[in-house]
């Protein structure tokens, strides 16, 4: 088996219960060490349920999930939190937190049920938020931190948890230009120098089109493309997923999609 | 020093209630006194491990369903404690341990049928919908027990009307035994829930993908913190405010974790309750005031400002 191939979900089928059709069919998304693979796709085409099912929060009807040469449903809660980090799409925040509690929160899947948190925990969180440069936050209650500082203290709570593989659904969903760029270069920097498998799930075209190693473009459940950008993002399978004319222009190398206007201005 | 602090008021508190009460004992003559030693003694360990269990039963709680504004009879045990006492009240059933065995069964009723109605769909408690079951079962309750009361002769209806207000006159060491050796297993595993707790109050989905099993951790904490409610309204009656204030308090001063919050629940909910018990006592004897009054009119002032401060930050 490839020891570097951390998860590998194959000819997944969901249905939610009571829906009337199937959420994903036929779907597979494998995620290596150093690799960057970005899941696309419209709205409702299936991105987040397909990261529920990779992690094992949902049983796929159909074909199955491996996390780490394992069922992502074999291992439990706390195993798999050891193994996988994930900054969600939404949270809640009931009791207000300052920076550093909220990235200690990475380090439950390590603690023991009465145990206090040991240095070993300390030092990790500290690598987790100079790792996201986010060291100077960690006295700041997070309803003080910008959007953007936000994101990167989530990311640094995922990295406390010292995962193999990081997930991210949206995480640059309302960020401005520059802490966007800011989040896609932090992925992009731990997959090539912290050798993590990093699975992005994200609306952007064209970052992920140059940023990723590999994208899986999905469409209303089933998979519309999977591969190098240049090789998915051509500009009949964009035109057709997200149903609007676009021209594919190259930037040193990578497929940027240019949406067109139906009516050109005069 | 906030803990010392806190350590303190709680040895001040439990002082003034074995020194403090309608007859006069000289100091001096204290730990030989039978109105201290069989009286005062068991009435203040009563007073401070019901009104610990009633701030870490709150606490919880509140982690479980994500609300700051949840309190230990949110879920209808009140409700269910009330009209088991009141049933037994009025149907003359005597004995020491009748009223306490009832109130505890009509908790455990109460209890059972908000879990069920919680689970929605067959697998998920639904804080919402805890919510939701707990007032619908409590106001259903009460509206038993209120019939109850109103056709009961006039003993029967002073009886049960104190015990709606909670009292702890009733306190004896078999009673504080009782509560010693049954309230250690749920305060334990509420305890061992606190770092869980911490992470479920960012919503289930992130709680779990952090290492947390969310459906254990929740029947977890909803059946110890409703058994831990139902021993306190069996031995008390329904003393309000403690499990709301305290914890509400706590989380001021000590943040938001529960692995600190759980024990300054219970050491501010046992401080609370003893000082409560010791005014109830003392204020208008040789007469008693139930406790739930003292607590709600020192509680509901001390809410109202701090709802006032919530709401302004």
């Amino acid at each position: 088996m490839d020891p570097d191939l951390i998860l590998a979900a194959q000819g997944v089928r969901y249905r939610y219960p009571g829906a009337g059709g199937d959420a994903l069919a036929g779907v597979s998304l494998t995620a290596r060490r150093g690799e960057l693979v970005a899941v696309l796709g419209p709205n409702g085409s299936g991105k987040t349920t397909l990261l529920r099912v990779a992690l094992g929060a949902l049983v796929p009807a159909a074909g199955n999930a491996v996390v780490s040469g394992r069922p992502a449903t074999a291992w439990t809660r706390r195993e798999l939190a050891r193994l996988v980090g994930v900054v969600p799409q939404r949270e809640e925040t009931v009791f207000p937190q300052r920076v550093r509690e909220a990235v200690l929160l990475g380090r439950y899947p390590h603690l023991s049920m009465f145990g206090a948190e040991r240095p070993v925990d300390h030092e990790a969180v500290n690598r987790a938020l100079a790792q996201c440069d986010a060291a100077h936050l960690e006295t700041r209650w997070l309803s003080t931190l910008s959007g953007g500082e936000h994101q990167r203290v989530r990311v640094a709570r995922a990295l406390a948890q010292e995962p193999v593989l990081l997930v991210l659904d949206e995480p640059t969903m309302s960020l401005d230009l520059r802490h966007e760029m800011e989040l896609f270069e932090l992925v992009r920097g731990l997959a090539d120098r912290s050798r993590l498998a990093v699975v992005l799930v994200t609306h952007h075209v064209n970052l992920a089109a140059r940023f990723a190693d590999r994208v899986l473009l999905l469409d209303a459940g089933r998979p519309a493309g999977e591969g190098t950008p240049g090789a998915v993002l051509t500009r009949e399978t964009v035109e057709r997923v997200f149903a609007w004319p676009v021209a594919i222009e190259t930037y040193q190398g990578a497929p940027q999609m240019i949406p067109l206007r139906r009516r050109p201005p005069v | 020093m906030k803990w010392a602090g806190l350590t303190a008021l709680a040895v001040l508190a439990f002082g003034l209630a074995v020194l403090l009460g309608p007859a006069h004992v000289p100091v001096a003559d204290l730990w030989r006194s039978p109105i201290v030693r069989d009286l005062r003694l068991p009435r203040a360990v009563l007073a401070f491990l019901v009104g610990g269990s009633l701030g870490v039963a709150g606490a919880s709680l509140q982690a479980l369903v994500r609300n700051p504004l949840a309190d230990p009879y949110l879920l209808g045990l009140s409700g269910g404690a009330s009209l088991g006492a009141v049933a037994a009240i009025a149907l003359h059933v005597t004995g020491p341990w009748a009223l306490p065995l009832a109130a505890f069964l009509g908790a455990l009723v109460a209890m059972g049928l908000v879990y069920r109605l919680g689970l929605v769909g067959g697998a998920e408690l639904d804080p919402r919908v805890l919510v939701l079951a707990g007032v619908a079962v409590g106001a259903f309750a009460a509206a038993i027990s209120t019939a109850i009361v109103s056709l009961s002769e006039a003993t029967a209806l002073r009886n049960a009307f104190l015990w709606l207000w909670g009292g702890l006159s009733g306190a004896n060491w078999e009673t504080v035994l009782v509560l010693c050796l049954y309230a250690p297993l749920p305060l334990a595993v509420l305890y061992a829930a606190a770092r869980p707790l911490d992470l479920l109050a960012l919503g289930e989905e992130p709680a779990g993908y952090l290492g947390v099993d969310v459906r254990a951790l929740k029947r977890w904490v909803y059946v110890a913190a409703s058994l831990l409610t139902a021993a306190a309204v069996a031995v008390s009656g329904v003393i309000g405010f403690v499990g709301l204030i305290v914890p509400h308090i706590g989380r001021l001063v000590w943040g938001h974790r529960h692995r600190a919050l759980l024990p300054v629940a219970f050491l501010g909910g046992g401080t609370l309750l003893s000082l409560a018990d010791t005014v109830a006592r003392v204020a208008v004897a040789p007469r008693e005031l139930p406790v739930g009054i003292v607590t709600a009119l020192v509680g509901v002032p001390v809410f109202a400002l701090l709802l006032r401060r919530w709401t302004r930050t």
